[in-house]
């Protein structure tokens, strides 16, 4: 085993794919620099013709990989910031994701969209958005978003390999997080959830930067002996909707969080399925805990005030047992 | 000209009269209500692919647009698999999930014709990216209309291309209107391929209804990419005889005069082609008619293809989510 941060372990998924698949590229803002530090090194080791600074051209660079995904090779476009992907929808929403569907299958788009998202740092509303929605509602996109090192590393192969687009997030403000690995390869798959934290009176289905606050949360609530189950759903497209059903069918109570706004959000979703899969186990009224549905505030007073936490979650299970 | 084979410009005549057969046909069922959805033809545009695709081999790229029957058809796509699509059978190119707007063939290098006006230039981009890296010899044409020219993704996938020195090549089908918009309103210069020199790459306009000028100007393109030196930019200026859409004419849309239509129709490329090889003693009067009757043949026989085969199903659906299928 060794210890590895959640940022380490995104650039050794990348360093580990490139140099088993020379197919395999990556393109985007400042790659080679690398802001984040999620393709830092890989220049040095790869070269500059698979370590791709672009121009700031979302549309450009985003559909250069959904076309060279079609020509034979296996890109991961990188987004410097989530919110950037909106100015290239098109070519997510139109293009990458349809374009296989609309051929009749005729060929694979084996393209990795990487982007880092997350809010906290004073950033304010264009550059801290969770634009994970969007991909979510998309009926054919895969969606990743981890919540621990070895997941970022397991999903991010797994996604690398697979002959579909994924686009895999990662949360910028679990970058420092560090958890033991394994030293030999492994990957995690996707479209398969995780329990984080067993427990029998409340089951909190808890999403990317989250999932550490829920089993804070949980931990706390413990010593009031209240036992809290914590799902992460890691994949939220395809959705391992039987770990969460699974889990409500044991404690007949559910807490969703997620760091989004609550319209229409993934923590709708799984309330809905809840609703119309799992009315029958449930003994009380589900919850979620968001961020205010407004867009991030830049004084950090105002930007605490707007996201979900640990309190945030506290007050919620207590509210769904009382 | 002299350089061009015989056979070559045989089969760039035939080429461009199955277009105009296809495009005749397609409109023709449109208006007896056979066709689901939209059509946008290209009839008066053929000589521009047919001119291109002259160049091109099998391995060789193109993306195309809404109105791509033409483009594809010069780069060989199958009659019969296009009239399946059009009419939402289980045997069309895309088995019914494409539609006319996004008929592609990537056995033959057609990676997609595109809905969204722009769309594809940085597709384009992207597959000559890959053919560079993976070490081919192969080149990516990208076709694309005046209404593209001021999207954004133009002037980023000019800019990527060159930058990268990619395999590409642009060639916009400037055919002087985007739906009603004429492109003397709404693009900021007289001839597209002046924005050329904004990425310091050629431009060349040539006359769209002229395949040979159009063979010639993309020939040199097209040996400037293989050659690694990057993408050029070419427009071919022509003319579409018929409206954006099938039917716009019912929904009132007028925009363009009886006069100016019937001006272009007297450029018409195919009979200015046709007289070319007469006087070079390749066709004629009566092998041109015999070519027109075989092609009316092939196009009723795709036709009737199309009719016979079964329409697409709902339970098809799910097995075309994800690669791998179900």
């Amino acid at each position: 085993m060794k210890t590895i941060t959640y940022v380490q372990a995104i650039n050794e998924a990348l360093r580990e794919e490139m140099a088993r698949d020379k197919t395999v590229i990556v393109m985007g803002e400042d790659v080679r620099a690398s802001v984040f530090g999620a393709t830092g090194g890989l220049l040095k080791e790869f070269g500059p013709d698979r370590v791709r600074d672009t121009p700031i051209s979302e549309p450009g660079f985003t559909g250069a990989g959904v076309g060279a995904a079609a020509s034979g090779l296996r890109p991961v476009v990188d987004i410097m910031m989530g919110n950037f992907m909106y100015v290239a929808m098109d070519q997510f929403l139109n293009q990458m994701a349809k374009l296989r569907f609309m051929s009749g299958g005729q060929v694979n788009f084996p393209v990795t969209v990487h982007a880092p998202i997350g809010a906290g740092g004073g950033a304010a509303a264009q550059h801290s958005d969770h634009p994970v929605v969007p991909f979510v509602h998309n009926p054919i996109l895969k969606v990743v978003l981890p919540s621990t090192p070895y997941d970022a590393k397991g999903l991010l192969k797994s996604a690398i390999r697979d002959d579909n687009p994924v686009i895999f997030f990662e949360e910028t403000t679990l970058g420092p997080m560090k958890q033991e690995i394994p030293e030999e390869e492994y990957l995690v798959p996707i479209g398969k959830g995780d329990i984080k934290r067993g427990g029998n009176d409340v089951t909190i289905v808890a999403v990317g930067c989250m999932v550490p606050q829920a089993l804070s949360a949980a931990e706390k609530l413990q010593a009031e002996g209240i036992s809290v189950e914590v799902v992460d759903p890691r994949t939220l497209v395809p959705l391992d909707k039987e770990i969460i059903l699974n889990s409500i069918k044991k404690t007949g109570r559910l807490v969703v969080t997620e760091d989004d706004t609550p319209m229409c959000s993934f923590a709708s979703e799984v309330m809905a399925i809840a609703a119309e899969e799992g009315f029958s186990y449930l003994k009380a009224p589900v919850r979620r805990v968001t961020r205010v549905n407004v867009p991030i505030p830049f004084s950090p007073p105002m930007e605490k005030f707007v996201l979900p936490n640990e309190e945030k979650i506290i007050k919620a299970v207590k509210e769904v047992l009382s | 000209m002299t350089e061009i084979s015989e056979e070559k410009l045989l089969w760039m005549h035939r080429r461009m009269v199955t277009i105009r057969c296809f495009e005749e046909k397609a409109s023709e069922l449109f208006y007896k209500g056979e066709l689901p959805g939209f059509v946008h033809l290209s009839i008066g545009q053929e000589a521009v692919p047919v001119g291109t695709c002259a160049n091109l081999t099998d391995q060789d790229h193109i993306t195309s647009t809404h109105r791509g029957h033409g483009d594809i058809i010069a780069k060989g796509a199958d009659v019969k698999r296009m009239f399946a699509e059009l009419y939402g059978k289980k045997t069309g190119y895309c088995k019914g999930f494409g539609g006319s707007m996004h008929i592609c063939d990537y056995s033959i290098g057609i990676i997609g014709a595109n809905g969204i006006v722009g769309a594809g230039l940085p597709i384009a981009t992207g597959s000559a990216l890959a053919q560079k890296l993976l070490g081919t010899n192969n080149i990516t044409v990208c076709f694309f209309g005046d209404g593209a020219s001021n999207q954004g993704t133009f002037h980023e996938s000019l800019n990527l291309a060159t930058i990268w020195k990619l395999p590409a090549v642009y060639v916009c089908e400037n055919n002087h209107y985007a739906v009603s918009t004429p492109a003397s309103y709404s693009v900021s210069i007289k001839d597209i391929s002046e924005r050329a020199k904004a990425y310091g790459i050629p431009g060349i306009t040539v006359d769209g209804n002229d395949v040979i000028a159009i063979y010639e100007a993309t020939k040199e393109a097209i040996e400037r990419a293989r050659r690694g030196e990057g993408p050029s930019l070419v427009e071919c200026k022509t003319y579409r005889w018929h409206g954006h859409f099938e039917g716009e004419e019912a929904m009132g849309m007028t925009y363009r005069s009886k006069e100016e239509i019937e001006e272009w129709k007297k450029r018409d490329p195919i009979p200015r082609f046709e007289n070319e090889l007469k006087s070079r003693n390749i066709l004629d009067d009566l092998k041109i008619k015999a070519i027109w009757d075989e092609v009316r043949n092939e196009i009723e026989e795709a036709v009737k293809f199309a009719k016979e085969s079964p329409l697409a199903e709902p339970e098809d659906i799910f097995k075309n989510i994800y690669a791998g299928g179900e």
